[in-house]
């Protein structure tokens, strides 16, 4: 299990850049299309806001990758450096 | 029965306060098409919706802020004072935006100010529910923390809950014609549910300041070992920083979009996209709301017994494989086409009204339609018939409501009820293992910010997200579901490998 934890790590790091490359082309796409609606301003706060959130998948998947969720703590005194 | 002696004052007062907050942050989702109407532009229609339901989104995006902002603070100077803040600010925005003047009076200056106190309503928000819940579960005896934290569950479902009530209530009653009334709700009457905020948020004020700071915190206080930097050491240091993460992909990722898919989307999509009116639409939610709460408590004290982690994957793993059957059971129970036309009873009514200084009238004509299994759809059309001879409206107006008959309303209750027991599951147990993830001294910072991205950010965009998917791809108007569905599948699968099903016998340290 311990195997698979970590080679999923991989799937996770390459995960953020694709979700944030899929919305930036979707968001390219929509508004150059030119629709009634006027979106950009919606399509922007989304890039901005996954962003950071693309990022923290990518440091999980890092963690996943180097053994870190190999053992989870069992108790909250395990967390404290 | 002595260790939760006086546990159920502090859920009293603890649940009162975080369900205000939940009612200030709903109402303003629950009359999204009304507000959309007096704050932004008229020329389009779905574009003041869509930019009404950006800014109901824009709270929930910084929600995540105020989870850092308040969760500093509380590991800092406490859970009691930081949470008696966080009502604060919430109930004055809240009954600041019942005074708002309308984009006619004020202009562009109104949907700025309503954005400015939206911000402010989620940053408070940000702070609150992890500061309540820490406080319950600090007071909690270790075997039954699950149970007491689900009452702390419920009140985010009994919030949107009392906002759907007190709406309902307002619009009937401001006027002995319903039609007036409804007339009145829409031209000033929307600012009541704002403005009786204020009322609660003192009360529970006053509540709140008579409880004593959580027995953890105290001690940690005492012992001078409360933390310096509570956001360094969630954030800065790798073995909590993982755990954030963890909690966030693997939990409340798919909490987030599970509970705003049957609680608000499911509301959004019966309105907009099955088009039924604004009343059924939402005593729909009343019931399904009202017979699925109790479940928060079942599946919260349920998990004391099994561990956190099952119970909230199956609601999740339920959620991803049905959520496409449910939606589509309620297209169809809305789907006149299917159903036989009751033509001997068809009403047609014109009423014209002249426009002032001109030539022209504005010409309503309602159609009206029955089907013999009691379902009504009225067509209103609106156009402008123009004196200058060759003059027409080229797009009129058209706005179509229906109410479904008794057995479909029931069913419809059924279904979204199902949905709002795929919420109980993922969300009971979740206040409780949260908690467990996390030491005392930055257990508010650290819960408080990946619960406030997974819900507020992940969560609260579904309507929005969804909305904009249909008007991508126009032909699917299940479309929409693809977000909460992808999501929750990509958090069940983190969850069911990376989350222990571990319950913390002690979190006082």
């Amino acid at each position: 299990m311990n195997q698979l934890k970590r080679f999923a790590g991989i799937i996770w790091i390459i995960l953020g850049p694709v979700a944030v490359y899929y919305l930036i082309k979707t968001a390219a796409d929509e508004i150059a299309k030119k629709p009634v609606l006027d979106t950009k301003i919606q399509w922007a706060v989304f890039i901005v806001v996954f962003i950071p959130i693309a990022i923290g998948m990518v440091i999980f998947g890092w963690y996943a990758l180097k053994g870190e969720y190999d053992h989870l703590p069992e108790s909250s005194e395990e967390l404290i450096d | 029965m002595k260790e939760t002696k006086g546990i159920w004052k502090v859920i009293g007062a603890s649940s009162l306060g975080t369900l205000i907050e939940w009612y200030d942050f709903y109402i303003f989702g629950s009359l999204a098409t009304v507000l959309a109407n007096q704050f932004f532009p008229k020329t389009n229609p779905t574009a003041a919706l869509l930019s009404t339901l950006a800014t109901f989104a824009a709270g929930f995006i910084v929600r995540p802020f105020g989870a850092l902002v308040f969760g500093r603070l509380g590991d800092l100077i406490g859970r009691k004072y930081t949470f008696l803040l966080t009502l604060i600010i919430m109930g004055g925005s809240t009954f600041a935006i019942g005074l708002i003047p309308n984009y006619d009076t004020i202009g562009y200056a109104a949907p700025i100010l309503v954005l400015v106190l939206r911000l402010l309503q989620g940053l408070a928000l940000g702070g609150e529910y992890g500061g309540a819940a820490t406080y319950v579960a600090e007071h909690s005896p270790t075997h039954r923390r699950g149970f007491f934290t689900s009452w702390i569950q419920t009140t985010a479902t009994l919030g949107l809950f009392v906002s759907l009530g007190v709406i309902l209530l307002t619009r009937h009653s401001l006027d002995a014609d319903a039609a007036k009334s409804i007339a009145k709700f829409n031209d000033w009457g929307w600012r009541i549910p704002f403005l009786v905020s204020i009322v609660l948020v003192v009360v529970s004020v006053y509540i709140r300041l008579k409880m004593k700071e959580s027995p953890l915190f105290e001690k940690l206080k005492t012992a001078g070992a409360t933390s310096v930097n509570p956001l360094k050491e969630s954030f800065g240091h790798k073995s909590n920083l993982k755990m954030v993460l963890l909690a966030l992909f693997g939990a409340t990722m798919g909490q987030g979009v599970v509970w705003y898919t049957g609680q608000f989307y499911a509301q959004s999509f019966i309105e907009n996209v099955c088009k039924i009116d604004f009343d059924q639409s939402r005593t729909i939610l009343i019931w399904a709301i009202l017979f699925a709460t109790p479940f928060f408590v079942v599946f919260g004290s349920w998990s004391d017994k099994i561990g956190r982690k099952w119970i909230m994957l199956a609601g999740m793993f339920l959620a991803i494989v049905t959520y496409q059957f449910l939606f589509k059971q309620l297209l169809t129970l809305s789907d006149n086409t299917t159903k036989t036309e009751l033509a001997d009873l068809k009403q047609i009514k014109t009423t014209r009204t002249p426009v002032a200084n001109t030539a022209d009238t504005l010409r309503t004509v309602v159609n009206k339609t029955y089907y013999a299994d009691g379902m009504v759809l009225s067509e209103t059309k609106k156009d402008t018939v123009y004196g200058a001879v060759g003059k027409v409206t080229l797009k009129p107006d058209t706005k179509i409501s229906k109410t479904v008959g008794s057995s479909d309303y029931w069913k419809m209750v059924f279904f979204v009820f199902i949905m709002i027991l795929y919420v109980t599951m993922v969300y009971g147990p979740i206040a409780a293992f949260l908690v467990e993830l996390f030491p005392t001294k930055i257990r508010y910072t650290s819960m408080s910010l990946p619960y406030h991205i997974g819900n507020g950010v992940f969560g609260g965009l579904t309507p929005f997200i969804a909305t904009l998917l249909t008007t991508i791809y126009t032909n699917d108007k299940l479309v929409g579901l693809m977000y909460p569905i992808i999501i929750a599948a990509v958090c069940l699968v983190i969850g069911t490998m990376y989350i222990s099903n571990k319950i913390d016998p002690a979190i006082d340290r």
